[in-house]
């Protein structure tokens, strides 16, 4: 038992409330928001290491022992995304003055922004069902608060969906949780996991597991519950746009990650064949989304929905090397997606436009975002060396060492699919005929957007070129998810 | 007991969800606060209604009531009260701007 398992959640919300008190003076607040975005990254990195070698840190919060209190795991898997989580977190706090107005900097940006950071952490690091809702409740709500910042006509419309959509998943997630309370009679996920093996997954705990993956899918954005994502996670500014593409719905694809490897894991004919085909589905009609669309914003926004597609055909599958799989894309995943809506927010800023037939020639003024753009969507594709080829590899020989023939024909073109979407941009957007909306002369704000950016790219380059130190490391995380009796016994002791 | 507080719940769920398929914003948010309502009494049936026993696990108390679901619809009631004022909020700043509080027409297309 040891309080670091707290401390990725503490110090944001710590952060983000002394930032609410002097909001109004920009430069201050900046340089405090950077400077505690970076100390917590080091934190956050610290309880890795230690995490990585000496074994899952459990806080019993308030001393009340395992199955009565609330528990935080900071287990192998969580503090990885957790990690991650903070490296986004970082790129995105240097890039949020470039792109933000002031207005709306002092109107609690950095605030917000830390809120959403502690409720991400806190649903990665908690080990109760019921907390989880809570988190989950913690980074809607600054979500909330950051989708409507700036005051827009369009972003106002598309908010109150959001919200809806999310607020109406959240019930139900309630009314799930009361369900199981009944059934097995704890909201803390080691003893459901316990009692629910004990018991052999009878039809109403499947028909829970089914309840709870509709809650979880809906924000993760699987098919048919994609409908609400493109639009609201387009119209904001692109550093919201940012965060929100590579943390929120993978805090969705976490849920069903941890619960369908910890908890339902004895009808896997029910509930993981089922994630097959939606996979299949989701990486389909996501990628035709966003081939269908000239708004660059909107192309980029609907590449998330195949993403999930990804990691929900390696919990599907099941097997050890399909979920390391799933856990490598995962990774990948939020390092990349911030850098796309990053720079997608900087090519539309250069551009004057996020219309792409009004885009042209920007390589001649802009041709380091060019570059990375290109080098992005290589990464986004899955093209060797890349992080993206990495994780669907291990998806790929997941899936055909079960002979799922289907699963693997819809990622493949997919994949494709994703390339003929990204290059579009870079084609239409970057090579010929200079347009007149063109904006030559913000050159210099671009150039100072740029350096977050490459910083997160060379992130992702590195978990693609480097997969050699991080594979192994990958590889224990899915041993350790397909034994769920170990996290059983870490939490419970027994 | 719990038969009919899991008819009143479900009662709830369908008006709920009746409001939440309307076109005025209005409408809409009450629909939400029914849905939670539901929610909420199916946290409290879920745990067995007992009357007239302290909430206590001790030595030498034999009939207790569970405490957990009481504590688990505080938390939930607080998180629905704050977004349903937010979204009541949200609500009047988007109709102000948009000139309209029908779902109809804000629906928006793609390019604007």
């Amino acid at each position: 038992m040891s309080n670091l398992a707290a401390l990725p959640i503490i110090l944001p919300l710590l952060a983000g409330i002394v930032l609410a008190f002097f909001h109004k003076r920009i430069k201050l607040v900046r340089i405090v928001s950077q400077v505690t975005a970076v100390i917590n990254l080091i934190v956050v990195a610290v309880i890795f290491w230690k995490v990585h070698t000496g074994g899952s840190i459990i806080l019993e919060t308030g001393d009340w022992t395992a199955p009565y209190g609330i528990i935080l795991v900071a287990d192998i898997l969580s503090i990885t995304l957790v990690l991650t989580t903070n490296i986004v977190a970082v790129a995105c706090v240097f890039y949020a003055p470039r792109t933000l107005s002031e207005s709306q900097e002092s109107f609690y940006f950095y605030s917000f922004f830390f809120l959403l950071i502690t409720g991400v952490s806190g649903a990665f690091i908690t080990g109760d069902l019921f907390n989880l809702f809570v988190f989950f409740e913690v980074l809607l709500m600054a979500s909330y608060g950051l989708i409507v910042l700036g005051n827009g006509k369009v972003q106002l419309r598309e908010s109150i969906k959001y919200v809806l959509i999310n607020l109406f998943s959240s019930m139900l997630f309630v009314t799930t949780i009361s369900f199981l309370y009944s059934v097995v009679g704890t909201v803390n996920m080691a003893q459901i996991a316990q009692r629910v093996h004990e018991v052999d997954q009878k039809g109403i705990l499947t028909t829970i597991a089914l309840l709870l993956f509709f809650v979880f899918a809906t924000k993760a954005a699987v098919f048919p519950l994609y409908y609400w994502l493109p639009r609201p996670y387009s119209v904001p500014n692109p550093v919201v746009s940012a965060l929100f593409g590579a943390l929120l719905t993978k805090v969705g694809v976490y849920s069903i990650l941890r619960v369908f490897t910890l908890i339902f894991v004895k009808d896997i004919s029910a509930t993981h064949t089922l994630f097959i085909y939606l996979a299949a589905l989701t990486m389909i009609f996501g990628v035709v989304g966003a081939l269908s669309t000239n708004n660059i914003k909107l192309i980029i926004a609907y590449n998330i929905i195949p993403a999930v597609g990804f990691m929900l055909m390696g919990i599907g599958i099941f097997t050890k090397v399909s979920i390391s799989g799933t856990i490598y894309y995962l990774i990948h995943d939020m390092v990349i997606k911030g850098v796309l809506f990053m720079l997608v927010g900087a090519i539309a800023y250069a551009a004057g436009t996020s219309d792409l037939r009004k885009m042209g020639g920007l390589i001649h003024h802009y041709p380091v975002q060019g570059w990375f753009f290109f080098i992005a969507s290589l990464v986004l594709a899955g093209i060797p060396p890349f992080s993206g080829f990495i994780g669907k590899l291990l998806l790929l020989q997941g899936a055909l060492a079960e002979e799922q023939i289907m699963i693997v024909g819809a990622a493949l073109v997919s994949s494709l699919l994703i390339l003929l979407s990204m290059i579009r941009i870079f084609i239409q957007g970057f090579w010929g005929e200079e347009k007149e909306l063109a904006k030559p002369e913000r050159k210099k704000t671009a150039a100072k957007m740029a350096w977050p950016i490459g910083l997160l790219l060379s992130i992702s380059v590195l978990l693609g070129v480097g997969a050699e130190w991080f594979y192994p490391s990958v590889e224990s995380i899915a041993d350790y998810l397909m034994n769920p009796q170990i996290y059983i016994d870490s939490v419970l002791k027994e | 007991m719990e038969f009919i507080m899991a008819i009143l719940a479900g009662i709830l769920f369908t008006t709920g969800i009746y409001n939440l398929l309307q076109k005025q914003l209005l409408r809409i948010i009450i629909g939400t606060g029914l849905i939670s309502h539901g929610a909420h009494l199916f946290i409290l049936t879920m745990g067995e209604l007992r009357r007239g026993a302290p909430p206590i696990l001790k030595e030498g108390v034999e009939n207790y009531t569970d405490p957990l679901p009481q504590a688990l619809i505080l938390t939930s009631i607080v998180i629905s009260f704050g977004v349903t004022s937010l979204l009541l909020v949200l609500a009047y700043r988007a109709s102000r701007i948009n000139g309209t509080d029908n779902m109809e027409q804000l629906r928006g297309t793609d390019y604007e």
